[in-house]
Formats: structure tokens, C-alpha cells, sequence
């Protein structure tokens, strides 16, 4: 274990005392006055290793990261999980935009709202199934050209509002979870909506339930409303676009 | 609507046999990636309606009985109207669709390269002889130090104290220009990568991801970063000597790329990190940059996650602002960029683009070169120029005009049989080059043309020690943004302008 003061450090410092550590095999990392700091656990290895995280994270965090634990205390900021592969990033506040691009594998869970275009182009594969949790609302461009993995939207502010433009266009692959129903079909031409079956509460609900752990939430006020799903209407939906010279 | 198959579009070329030296050894179906010949019971038909004129099967034809011709039934020749326009209008009006082709533009617009000259030495400076004495060609890529700092030793000897950024290291100023795994064969990508460790050059991964067949190369690889992120993860970006973000394309610029689903099997799949059957898609920006200090963003994450032990490459395509573009980028922290000129090759993009939209390398590399010097930041990156170097002479007035190294696709894969038919984008490449049939693929013989290919480099390295020679220079350093020994012939006031050459005579 080993507490790191990052109070006026530069990210390049914080970062390398960081891979240091995992190096000398330090497992729990507590990182005090974070204020900003970009590329807090960037491309760093090790299913056991887990950084708490006290202050607000700077951009870029858990990119390209391959198994760590990401404990955020407070709100995060943009480009959360991009391309990671494996790995757990909690955010106990709202998240910036550009949450999970390209993310590969892994879990994001954010406590609050995720900012605009969250899940784009994200994808799984064979195994790796990434999935995001947000417990409140997101902002536009939400999963475009999502390919792959697990969206749950939940909503826990239990306002019927919806209010996120190009809502999954291009989305070829993957589930999005909504806590709620909303007509979509305004938002996005490439998906369908359908209520969600007793498979699909049995798949989500380990998840959910870790959601809820994490947190501490009482599950049941999570799983206490019908879920929906949105998946895309094909796997390539620009295959009819084009024409051979 | 209903759909007709009657369609207005005739065979571009004929496939005509001489039945009098045809042996009906079926070579030719077997070659033919098209589907043009099959046995009629005695004699080989063909549909001339499937042929593209890949030069496959008459390459093949032990006996010369094959001769590909173009269809001389004609479409009345007209300046204004073509015969690709009609086509073009035809086809779409048949489909709907947007018309897509493989390799660069086939429009004629000038090429400027073709009307440059290079200087040489008479008289009041002798010229060298490359064959007796050492000229020197090898490369270094990447940020050079504005300022050195040296001590003196206890023997009062100069030692450097600076500690210089990563450099890729090369033999000779060329590299193989991104051609990912997927819009290429495997054995291609490996071609390319055994004349790389050959000549001390590198490839580019493409978009595609790393197969673990190239894994050994990654002394000769760059790997790079497109906006589909496909098979882009810490161990993929620590695998190379550098790691490139790819913004642009020369032949599409703007535009992102789909590999169709059928493409991606088993092979691709793992290599890309998708499922198969599904659409690789490219987003046509990376969602995560919208602005410079996005890209000074990823440009620092990719930094960050190999230690900053490798030089990160930015790769655009030359559009109109294309100098204060790579003026941003180099203060986003690139330590190469790479500028892909408007008549650079793709496995597949619409021609509406191909066609209309960039500029041409020779004046963005000189606009580029000069606005650097001007800003005193040309040392901060190495500039890599591509978008169809089609010879030695092309990749030494290149250097000239300001470039550190040039890249080669299109070039490369005409050594591996390619004849530019354009057809990249069917997957029915009977070259075995870009396609994934495993009946295709299996003829490209890596080693093969793997040594071709270290043969045209080395010819062509040859040829820029003569140039070199020539013009009295030991070092490709000493020809790198030398403007003064380019002339121009044919060229306005406005283009000698743009690319900072004078006329010649002048």
C-alpha cells in the first residue's frame, strides 16, 4: 500500500511513481489532492492492483488500461476508460464526456450523469464484454457506432425525461439497457426497442447487484422498475450504401 | 422500385483466347479472382463482363494464349461527357449507390513532381562518385533537440549531455505506408515486413492491429491508432518502434472506412478484436479529438502508456491549410507527420472523394517545410511525404522539397503484381494482395516478393546515392528542404510560388 500526495504534481510525476509502484508490485494506491491530473492509470497492467483516487482525476483516465481498479471518490472528467481493454473504473460522482470510447473490455460505473457521446464505437470480443453503468442521465451522440458490449442507463432520478440527440445512430452491435421507456424512435432510425425477458434480467442482474455493491444501493430499488432493451436493427448498416466502380 | 437487371454498362475490356495455342490447361480459371473463365467441355469461355484487366491470367497462360484488350465497341467520344461519366451515371442509376473504387484517383490532374528538375555539379563544384566513395542515406525520424548541451570529459573530449527523443532509425529514407491486415493479405503485410528487416526500414500495421505472425518484426513496424481503435491496446502500442495516430488519408481525407463484414473471419477477427462477420467501422474523426489539444491528448496517452520511449507519428492527409494544420500538430507534440498527398492509394472510398478532394503532396510538402522553418519548429518533427511516390526521382524531390523520409503503398504492391486495376475494394484481388480468399492469398509468396521488394529499394537507393552524387552532396542531410537545387519548367508564377522553386534558366 502507498499513499501518493499529488498536490501540485505534474501528471508525468503522479504517473510514473504510479507505474513505479506496480513495478515494485504495490497492490493499493491512495492518491491524495488529485486536482486535474490526465492519464491517471494509462495503459497500466495488474488484476489486483486498485488506486484510490481523492480529488477530481483529470482527462484520459484508465486509458488503455488492462485490468486495474479505478476508485474515483468525486466527479470525474472527459475521455473516462478510452480504449481500455480490462479493468474497473468507479466514479462516484458525474462523468465528463467521451466516457468508454473504443473501450474494449472492463467496467465503467458512474454514480451520477455522463456527459455527451458515451459508448461510441465501443466493442467486445470473444470474452471481453465491456459494460457501462450510469445512474443517471447522458447527454448526445450517446453510443454511435456502438459495436459491441453492455450500456445500462438507469435513470435513478426517475425523471421521464430523455433528452439525448442521435441517439445510438450507427450502432451495430451491443445492448443498451434503459431503466426506462422512451419513444426512440425519434432519436435513431438503426435500432429497435424491446422489453427486456427473463434472460436478459438474469444477465443483468449480476451486474446490477455489483453496481449496486459498489455504491451502496439497495439493489432492489434498482431492479424495483422494468427494463427495456435497444439493439441495433443490423450488424452493418452501410452495407447497401455503396457500388463497385 | 422494381429492379431491372438490364443494365447499360458493357464490358470494359475482352478477354479474348487463341483456341489454336490454348492447351485447356484451365490456368487461367484457376488465376482468375474474377470468375471470367470457366470450361465449356472444349474450350475455355469467357465473361468478358467480369474481367478488370489484373494481367493475372495471361501472366499465368503458360502457352500466350491470352490477350486482354479493351473493348473497342466504343461510347461516342465526347470531352465533355466521358465515358467514366456515363458510366458512372449508369451505374448509379442501376443502384443507388455511392460509387466506390480501390488504389488512388485515376483523374489527370498535373503532377507536379513531373515538372521539377534537380540541379548537378559542372565545373566550380565537382560532382562524387557514389560507386568509390560513402554517401550516406540513413535516416532518423523523430523530434531532434533544439539545443545541444555538451561537456568535456577528463581528456577534454566533447561528451553530449542532451539526451535525445526516440528516433525510428532508418537505412534508407523510405518507409511502407500503412496498408492494414484486412484491406491487404497477410502474406503482403509479411512481404513487406521481411524486406523492411532486410533493408532496416519499417511497415506500417494499418488500422487493422498487429497479427501475431508480425509480432517478430517489431523492430521494423509502426502500429497505428485509427478512429475504430481496432486491436489497439498497451502490449499492441509497446510492440513497434513508434506508434502512429491516424487522422487522414490522401485518398479520402474526411472520411472514415468500413471493412465490410464479410471480410472479417476468424484471422481478422482476432487481430482487429471484433466478432466476425460484423463491419470494422472507422468513424471519420476519432470522437476523442475534435481540436488540436484533443490531439496533444492522445498524442501525451499514447506517450504515457509507452513510457515516451517511442516517438509518436501523426498521419494527415494535405488539404488546403494543410501548414498551419501541421503546425498545430507538431506543437501537439508529433514527433513525425506524416502527409498523405491527394493521389495516395485506399483499399476502398468513394471516387466523389478519391477524385476532388485534397491537394497535391509536392505543395503541401513545400508549404509545409517553409512554414516550420519560418516558425522555427522544423526540428521539432520529421516529416514523412506520400500519396503515390512513384520512383526514386519522385522520393528525391520530395527530400528536396522538404520531407525527411517518403512512404510507399501503391509502389509495393505493384512489385507484388499489382497493376493498378482498382479493384481493392471486391476482395477478388487475384494477386492474393487485397484479398482474404484463402485460394488467393496462398499465392502471394511472402519471401518472394519479400526480396522484390528489397530489390526496388535497393535500386532505388542507388539511384538517389547517383542523384546525390551528382549534385556534389555525401548525405541525403545535406539535399533535406535544399529548394535552391529544384527547378521548374511549365509551372505559373502562382505554382513555382507554392512550391518555393524557381524556373529553371533562373
Amino acid at each position: 500500500m502507498i499513499t501518493i500526495d499529488a498536490a501540485g504534481m505534474h501528471y508525468k510525476e503522479l504517473n510514473r511513481l504510479i507505474r513505479e509502484g506496480i513495478g515494485k508490485g504495490i497492490k493499493k494506491f491512495f492518491l491524495e489532492n488529485v486536482n486535474g491530473q490526465y492519464y491517471i492509470g494509462d495503459g497500466i497492467k495488474g488484476d489486483d492492483v486498485v488506486i484510490n483516487i481523492n480529488g477530481i482525476p483529470g482527462n484520459d483516465l484508465g486509458v488503455f488500461m488492462d485490468g486495474p481498479t479505478l476508485i474515483v471518490n468525486n466527479n470525474a472528467q472527459d475521455n473516462i476508460g478510452n480504449t481500455m481493454n480490462a479493468g474497473k473504473i468507479l466514479i462516484k460522482g458525474d462523468a465528463g464526456d467521451v466516457v468508454g470510447y473504443g473501450m474494449r473490455g472492463g467496467k465503467i460505473y458512474i454514480l451520477g450523469n455522463a456527459g455527451y457521446r458515451v459508448g461510441i464505437h465501443m466493442k467486445g470480443y470473444n470474452e471481453q464484454l465491456p459494460i457501462i453503468i450510469i445512474g443517471g442521465e447522458v447527454g448526445s451522440f450517446f453510443a454511435e457506432y456502438m459495436a459491441g458490449g453492455i450500456i445500462v442507463l438507469l435513470g435513478l432520478n426517475d425523471s421521464d425525461e430523455f433528452d439525448s440527440e442521435y441517439f445510438a445512430s450507427g450502432m451495430h452491435g451491443g445492448t443498451i439497457y434503459l431503466r426506462k421507456k422512451i419513444d426512440f424512435s425519434k432519436y435513431s432510425k438503426d435500432v429497435e426497442l424491446y422489453e427486456t425477458d427473463e434472460n436478459d434480467m438474469n444477465f443483468l442482474k449480476k451486474y446490477l447487484i455489483d453496481y449496486a455493491d459498489s455504491f451502496n444501493i439497495p439493489s432492489e430499488e434498482i431492479m424495483g422498475k422494468p427494463f427495456y432493451k435497444i439493439v441495433p436493427s443490423s450488424a452493418r448498416p452501410y452495407a447497401h450504401l455503396y457500388t463497385s466502380a | 422500385m422494381t429492379k431491372s437487371s438490364f443494365s447499360n454498362i458493357q464490358s470494359e475490356y475482352l478477354a479474348l483466347i487463341d483456341h489454336n495455342k490454348c492447351v485447356r490447361c484451365k490456368r487461367c480459371i484457376q488465376n482468375c479472382g474474377w470468375g471470367t473463365y470457366s470450361f465449356g467441355g472444349d474450350k475455355i469461355l469467357a465473361d468478358h463482363s467480369k474481367c478488370v484487366a489484373c494481367g493475372r491470367c495471361y501472366t499465368y497462360c503458360p502457352e500466350g494464349a491470352i490477350s486482354i484488350v479493351k473493348n473497342p465497341t466504343v461510347i461516342r467520344e465526347n470531352a465533355n461527357w466521358s465515358e467514366g461519366l456515363i458510366k458512372n451515371i449508369w451505374r448509379q442509376s442501376e443502384t443507388g449507390g455511392i460509387v466506390i473504387s480501390g488504389m488512388g484517383t485515376t483523374f489527370k490532374y498535373k503532377k507536379y513532381f513531373d515538372h521539377i528538375l534537380l540541379d548537378a555539379c559542372q565545373v566550380t563544384n565537382p560532382s562524387i562518385d557514389p560507386l568509390r566513395e560513402p554517401m550516406e542515406l540513413r535516416t532518423y525520424l523523430g523530434k531532434k533537440p533544439s539545443r545541444l548541451d555538451v561537456d568535456l570529459d577528463e581528456n577534454g573530449e566533447a561528451v553530449l549531455k542532451s539526451k535525445m527523443p526516440p528516433q525510428i532509425e532508418l537505412q534508407t529514407p523510405f518507409i511502407f505506408g500503412a496498408m492494414s491486415y484486412g484491406s491487404i493479405s497477410l502474406n503482403a503485410q509479411k512481404a513487406m515486413a521481411l524486406a523492411a528487416r532486410a533493408l532496416g526500414i519499417v511497415m506500417n500495421t494499418g488500422e487493422g492491429g498487429l497479427h501475431d505472425d508480425l509480432v517478430p518484426f517489431g523492430k521494423n513496424i509502426i502500429v497505428q491508432v485509427a478512429s475504430g481503435r481496432f486491436g489497439v491496446h498497451r502490449d499492441y502500442l509497446n510492440s513497434g518502434v513508434a506508434v502512429e495516430i491516424k487522422i487522414g488519408q490522401g485518398a479520402k481525407p474526411g472520411i472514415g472506412g468500413h471493412l465490410p463484414g464479410e471480410k472479417i473471419g476468424a484471422d481478422i477477427s482476432r487481430t482487429r478484436m471484433i466478432p466476425v462477420g460484423t463491419d470494422a467501422i472507422s468513424p471519420a474523426p476519432h470522437h476523442d479529438i475534435y481540436s488540436i489539444e484533443d490531439l496533444r491528448q492522445l498524442i501525451y496517452a499514447i506517450k504515457e502508456a509507452t513510457d515516451y520511449e517511442k516517438p509518436v507519428s501523426v498521419k494527415v492527409a494535405a488539404v488546403h491549410n494543410i501548414a498551419a494544420i501541421v503546425s498545430g500538430i507538431v506543437r501537439a507534440g508529433a514527433d513525425i507527420v506524416y502527409i498523405d498527398g491527394y493521389t495516395g492509394g485506399t483499399g476502398a472510398a468513394p471516387n466523389i472523394i478519391k477524385d476532388h478532394v485534397g491537394i497535391p503532396i509536392e505543395l503541401a510538402l513545400a508549404q509545409v517545410d517553409e512554414r516550420l522553418r519560418e516558425e522555427g519548429i522544423r526540428n521539432e518533427a520529421s516529416i514523412i511525404a506520400a500519396g503515390s511516390i512513384r520512383s526514386s526521382a519522385d522520393a528525391v524531390k520530395a527530400i528536396a522539397l522538404g520531407a525527411d523520409a517518403v512512404a510507399i503503398g501503391t509502389a509495393a504492391l505493384v512489385v507484388m503484381g499489382c497493376h493498378v486495376c482498382g479493384k481493392c475494394n471486391t476482395g477478388n484481388c487475384s494477386w492474393g494482395i487485397t484479398t482474404q480468399r484463402p485460394e488467393l492469398v496462398r499465392r502471394l509468396d511472402p519471401e518472394v516478393y519479400g526480396e522484390r521488394l528489397y530489390n526496388l529499394i535497393s535500386a532505388w537507393s542507388h539511384e538517389i546515392q547517383e542523384v546525390l552524387g551528382a549534385m556534389g552532396v555525401n548525405s541525403i542531410e545535406s539535399l533535406r528542404g535544399s529548394r535552391e537545387r529544384l527547378r521548374g519548367v511549365e509551372l505559373t508564377d502562382a505554382e513555382l510560388k507554392a512550391l518555393g522553386i524557381k524556373h529553371a534558366g533562373l
